[in-house]
């Protein structure tokens, strides 16, 4: 009969194990730091890093002495014999990644020796890779060193193309390979060369350059191939999100062209506003402001403080340089940077003039998905609704569905759109305040379209369930805008965007804070009835609108203050008609 | 076979080699229980072994031998032994094996030859294997007698793992289901990943059978209102599709058309709970065949004691009448050895001790060698589990599993191909049929595209599930095992030498995890030279020596250096490597 050790005396000999590998442990850290401090590179140190970095391989000084005395090897040694040197090591790192596949220092320590090695073997790592990716497909460190083997010794990009396939086929659910993917499709099937549209840059002489600058954009057969494979994956699991990701990548790579979209002029302000299509920091793209053919030297200022990018900017003219109406005047605003520009002309006897962008709105919001041909639009949205009736309540194809409609229709699908909003916020309701917060962005996307097919300065937007407020550089001219009877808690600093707003109806929201009324030129009256503002202090921006004469405060917290009137006449001099 | 005598005590006698044989012995070796393990035959495992291609071609011959001499040998033994008077013709019914019908076709042998010459026109690129080569590279095969996979959350895989047997072998994962369906063999998507690759299946019909394969874990309203009724009529009232319903019906759950819906579901839940332990299906086949179960379980006992002998038998019990109890047994050398428990395979008890329930049932065996798979893929190493639904009806449910060179039971350039199904008539009559329509064989004339059959055997084995274990005429400490069943997994055979080790011994745990080599104390020389001379030919390092803890030095050190951010990760990562570890070889 088999004698087994009692569990006291199998816990006692661990105890004792352990003690003395921790003596011997300890005993060759200690030595390896002495002779680090000596500055010895022998072999005698490589080996005792490699005993103290075998049992633990975080250990990052250690791996850094290892390196020197490397280092050093390769100055007294011939060429074979530092191969010999670093394959050693190489194969020394396998064993350390065999202990722990996810250590920083092993993984370094590969990467650099790769590079260094006389004579590298690609074939090799990368198999190392693919062993190590099999075991677990999300090791991060490891698709990091694939990238750089994969770099160093040029696989086709075909090839790379293929192992996306094969990892995405044993496990869908991995955005690592979805991801290199996208990188990898650009490269392997660039889109027709033919220019998409006439309004964009002339292409450039030279053919398509090297990859960073090129288009991320994919040839329409390999994206009916992808729209097809990432269906697959979405149908067998809607919950997984990584396909629903890589879908939306697929459906929207328009990039938006980058422009001036608006130069406004107002002879009275002696200001120039202008906006561009995309946050900017006027002093660093070299905006350029060209009066009558005279540059001027003029300091930009964007609307707010906080603001620090912004698409919109203004400046000051010198004073008197165009107020005198019988004048006609001729602006250019450059952006250097991006070699575009936009003229504007002031007529005599215009008070104010401007000139924007001639392109239809609807573009711009559609660049969330892209400007793919409708029809395949169309049926991809057919494909999300038919799994929509399968999965009713699942929230990745609702939003998805959401932006197809988007795409397509803004306007004809807004009641659908609400409705999926709806049912979203239910199903998910961890997020419904994002969902709120996209849902405003396209009630005022719909609004601002609609203003733009009207032609008209007026934009109103009431009792919408909107949360926030966006899109406001697009409401650089907007004089009168009403945003009553919905949930909005502040006006933002970008509000200020607004500086041709002359009137501002907020009634019955949850208005708390006024950052955005700042140094409003043309503001005369704001409407803020039935909101949240509760101190005087909160009303302290209003004071760098001159021109503001009607405020209306009644059932805010505020109104009950005592001395208000007294105190609101200080404030707020111009106010002529106050409601409290 | 040493010459001494055995020692003339022990506290359990066990009498065959097969699956819940063995399991037994290591279970009570393993608690220390002096065991005897003896089996008439020259090999392990009885009618659970695996042979060589030679070593199948002399079972054959066996056979045919057994059954000719079948009445003569049974009188005459019968003669010689019968000083017992509880158990006679102990050897005689193990001569008697139930294989009925024996029937082999040698395709190749003769006709390879001649079209040898015009077949390597057409397919130059393969050359086809003759008898001759068979016979030389017979010791690469390993050939099961029973058809079997192991369930890989089933009850033989855990017993693996709770015991440490399965450091004794390694396994291979089942890499895909297949079915036959409308004249073709078409893979059977069942994971998550095979879903989302398969090209057969429209997205709609993707996202239903997903749909069906989730929501089918949880017991509904639903689904109890379909009790007693069709699984079938409930997949079809799914709205699942022909084609969903086909793969739900005979691949996933593998019953039949009038199976009751909640005995469906139950087997479709198992079959989904099984997937994704070791890969994308739930079956896991041991390297080398089989018969490696049985002898991993013979080697446990072994270590912790057990007393092998082949070719070695007992040929009555003796018993005490006032108790009837059996104190006794006379092996086959004539040597009184007393014993408290004696376990028996089925087969060796006579019929007239026998409660035989209902007439016998059988199963009819199929096995080819063949010189490609069923179903081409990118890997030639596929190991593929084939449902073939009845094909007219009246025929039986026939299962196939393929298994390719790479699982060490076949020689490069061939699959082993085994069927089963219970027995309607002979095993010929039952599946030569499918063999002619999947396969290219002599009867088989319109199948240029199919893998050729080389070489078959047919034969028909007792189906164990048909055999009571309780209720013979027997002495209250004799047990009975049944032999092998038909079915796909090891169930039956795991459940019953647990209940008869929890009879004998309640109070014990069934086989607790094999201590580390390193926890042994080996006191002198007197553990070694009792057990060591008849044990089996003992492969090397009998305790296992795998290691689980590596490089636990300066694990103080580790915590200092070692990054925190990355502990997540490392957990997230580790649970299935841990699992792994924890069946051993189990991942390959």
């Amino acid at each position: 009969m088999l004698k087994i050790k009692s569990t006291a005396q199998q816990e006692e000999e661990k105890r004792k194990e352990r003690e003395k590998k921790l003596k011997v442990y300890v005993a060759a850290r200690d030595a390896c730091f002495s002779k680090r401090k000596e500055g010895i590179m022998d072999d005698e140190a490589l080996q005792l890093t490699q005993q103290l970095l075998s049992s633990n391989p975080d250990f990052a000084t250690l791996w850094n002495y290892r390196r020197e005395i490397l280092m050093h090897m390769e100055t007294v040694k011939d060429e074979d014999q530092v191969q010999k040197i670093y394959e050693t090591e190489l194969s020394f790192l396998e064993s350390c990644l065999k202990v722990n596949p996810k250590s920083y220092g092993s993984w370094h320590q590969r990467g650099w020796v790769s590079a260094r090695l006389p004579r590298p073997d690609w074939a090799r790592e990368l198999s190392l890779c693919d062993r190590c990716l099999s075991l677990d497909d999300r090791n991060f460190h490891c698709w990091d060193y694939r990238r750089m083997v994969v770099k160093m010794s040029g696989v086709p990009v075909d090839q790379e193309l293929g192992f996306t396939d094969r990892l995405i086929g044993s496990n869908f659910s991995n955005y690592s390979s979805w991801h290199y993917r996208s990188t990898l499709l650009p490269l392997l099937h660039p889109e027709s060369p033919e220019p998409p549209s006439p309004s964009r840059e002339p292409p450039r002489s030279s053919p398509p350059p090297s990859p960073p600058t090129q288009s991320h954009r994919v040839c329409e057969e390999q994206l009916l191939k992808e729209y097809e494979l990432v269906q697959n994956a979405f149908f067998t699991d809607p919950n997984d999100q990584s396909a629903w990701f890589y879908y939306r990548w697929l459906l929207g790579r328009a990039e938006r062209e980058e422009m001036i979209s608006c130069v406004y002029v107002s002879r009275e302000v002696e200001r120039v506003a202008v906006a561009c299509s995309r946050p900017v920091n006027a002093q660093s793209v070299g905006l350029l402001l060209v009066l009558d053919g005279q540059p001027q030297r003029v300091e930009w200022r964007s609307v707010h403080p906080q603001l620090k990018h912004s698409p919109v900017w203004i400046c000051d003219l010198p004073p008197g340089t165009i107020s005198d109406v019988v004048n006609e005047h001729n602006l250019t605003v450059h952006w250097t940077e991006k070699h575009t520009h936009r003229d504007c002309a002031l007529y005599t006897g215009r008070s104010e003039s401007w000139c924007r962008d001639s392109a239809t709105d609807q573009e711009l919001f559609r660049s969330e998905l892209s400007v793919e041909k409708t029809s395949v639009l169309q049926s991809e949205l057919q494909s999300c609704n038919q799994l929509q009736e399968l999965e009713p309540l699942n929230k990745w194809c609702l939003l998805t569905i959401i932006l197809l409609m988007r795409a397509l229709d803004p306007l004809g699908y807004e009641k659908e759109t609400l409705a999926h909003f709806r049912t979203l916020k239910e199903v998910d309701s961890m997020r419904s305040a994002y969902y709120s917060d996209l849902c405003s962005r396209f009630m005022i996307e719909n609004t601002i379209l609609k203003m733009e097919y009207a032609e008209v300065r007026v934009f109103s937007i009431s009792d919408k369930n909107l949360t926030t407020l966006c899109h406001l550089d697009q409401l650089l001219l907007v004089t009168h805008i009403n945003v009553s009877c919905n949930q909005l808690q502040q006006l933002p600093p970008h509000f200020a965007m607004l500086q041709c707003l002359e009137v501002l109806e907020a009634d019955n929201n949850s208005i708390e804070d006024l950052e955005g009324l700042h140094h409003l030129p043309k503001l005369e009256e704001v409407l803020l009835k039935n909101n949240k503002i509760s101190t005087l202090a909160d009303l302290q921006p209003l004071a760098s609108c001159p021109k503001l004469k009607r405020l209306d405060l009644r059932g805010n917290p505020v109104a009950g203050t005592a001395n208000l009137e007294v105190e609101l006449a200080q404030l707020l001099p111009s106010v002529m008609h106050l409601l409290l | 076979m040493a010459a001494e005598d055995l020692p003339s005590e022990f506290d359990v006698v066990i009498l065959g080699t097969g699956l819940a044989e063995s399991v037994v012995a290591a279970a009570f070796s393993r608690v220390g229980q002096r065991v005897l393990h003896v089996d008439r035959r020259s090999y392990y495992a009885g009618d659970w072994a695996s042979f060589t291609f030679n070593g199948l071609l002399s079972w054959i011959q066996e056979q045919h031998v057994s059954t000719s001499l079948l009445e003569e040998g049974e009188e005459l033994i019968c003669l010689s032994n019968s000083d017992s008077g509880s158990i006679r013709n102990v050897q005689v019914f193990c001569f008697t094996r139930w294989i009925t019908d024996c029937f082999v076709t040698q395709a190749s042998q003769t006709q390879g030859e001649e079209p040898e010459a015009d077949r390597s026109q057409s397919e130059p690129a393969k050359k086809k294997i003759n008898y001759a080569q068979l016979v030389k590279e017979g010791r690469r095969f390993n050939i099961d007698l029973v058809s079997k996979l192991m369930y890989s959350r089933g009850s033989l895989v855990d017993l693996l793992i709770k015991s440490n047997v399965s450091r004794y072998a390694e396994f291979k994962n089942i890499t895909r289901i297949l079915t036959y369906r409308h004249g073709n063999v078409e893979q059977v998507p069942c994971s998550r990943a095979d879903v989302f690759a398969s090209r057969q299946l429209s997205v709609v019909e993707k996202r239903k059978l997903m749909r069906f394969l989730t929501s089918c874990m949880e017991e509904t309203e639903e689904q109890r209102a379909y009790k007693g009724r069709p699984y079938l009529e409930f997949l079809s009232d799914q709205q699942l599709g022909d084609n969903l319903q086909h793969f739900l019906l005979h691949s996933i759950a593998m019953v039949t058309e009038d199976t009751p819906t909640e005995e469906g579901l139950a087997s479709t839940r198992h079959f989904l709970h099984c997937l994704g332990r070791y890969g994308n299906t739930p079956f896991l086949f041991p390297v080398y065949g089989l018969g490696e179960i049985p002898q991993c379980f013979c080697r446990m006992c072994a270590v912790f004691g057990g007393i092998y002998c082949l070719r070695h038998s007992v040929s009555c019990l003796l018993v005490d009448k006032e108790s009837n109890r059996c104190k006794a047994v006379i092996d086959s050398r004539g040597q009184r050895i007393s014993c408290s428990h004696f376990v028996v395979e089925e087969c060796y008890v006579p019929a007239n001790q026998k409660k035989v329930a209902t007439p016998s049932r059988f199963v009819s065996r199929a096995v080819l060698i063949t010189d490609s798979s069923v179903l081409h893929s990118d890997s030639e190493q596929q190991v593929s589990l084939v449902t073939v639904p009845p094909i007219a009806a009246g025929c039986p449910a026939v299962r196939m599993v393929e298994l390719c060179p790479s699982t060490m039971t076949c020689m490069p350039g061939t699959y082993l191909v085994h069927l089963t199904c219970q027995s309607v008539g002979s095993a010929y009559e039952d599946l030569s049929p499918v063999v002619t329509r999947m396969f290219r064989t002599p009867e088989s004339h319109d199948r240029e595209n199919c893998p050729s059959v080389l070489w078959c055997l047919y034969f028909n084995m007792a189906d164990g599930s048909g055999v009571e274990v309780e209720g013979h005429d027997l002495p209250s400490n004799v047990y009975v095992f049944s032999g092998p069943d038909g079915g796909l997994s090891h169930e039956r055979a795991v459940r019953q030498a647990e209940s008869i080790f929890n009879k004998v011994l309640p109070d014990e745990d069934f086989c607790p995890p094999a201590p580390n080599p390193e926890d042994i104390i080996y006191d002198g020389d007197t553990a070694a030279s009792t057990g060591g001379e008849d044990e089996k030919q003992e492969k090397e390092g009998a305790g296992g020596e795998e290691k689980n803890e590596e490089g636990e030095a300066g694990e103080e050190e580790k915590k200092e250096e070692g990054r925190a951010g990355e502990e997540e990760q490392k957990e997230g990562a580790g649970e299935e490597i841990h699992e792994k570890e924890g069946a051993g070889d189990l991942a390959e």
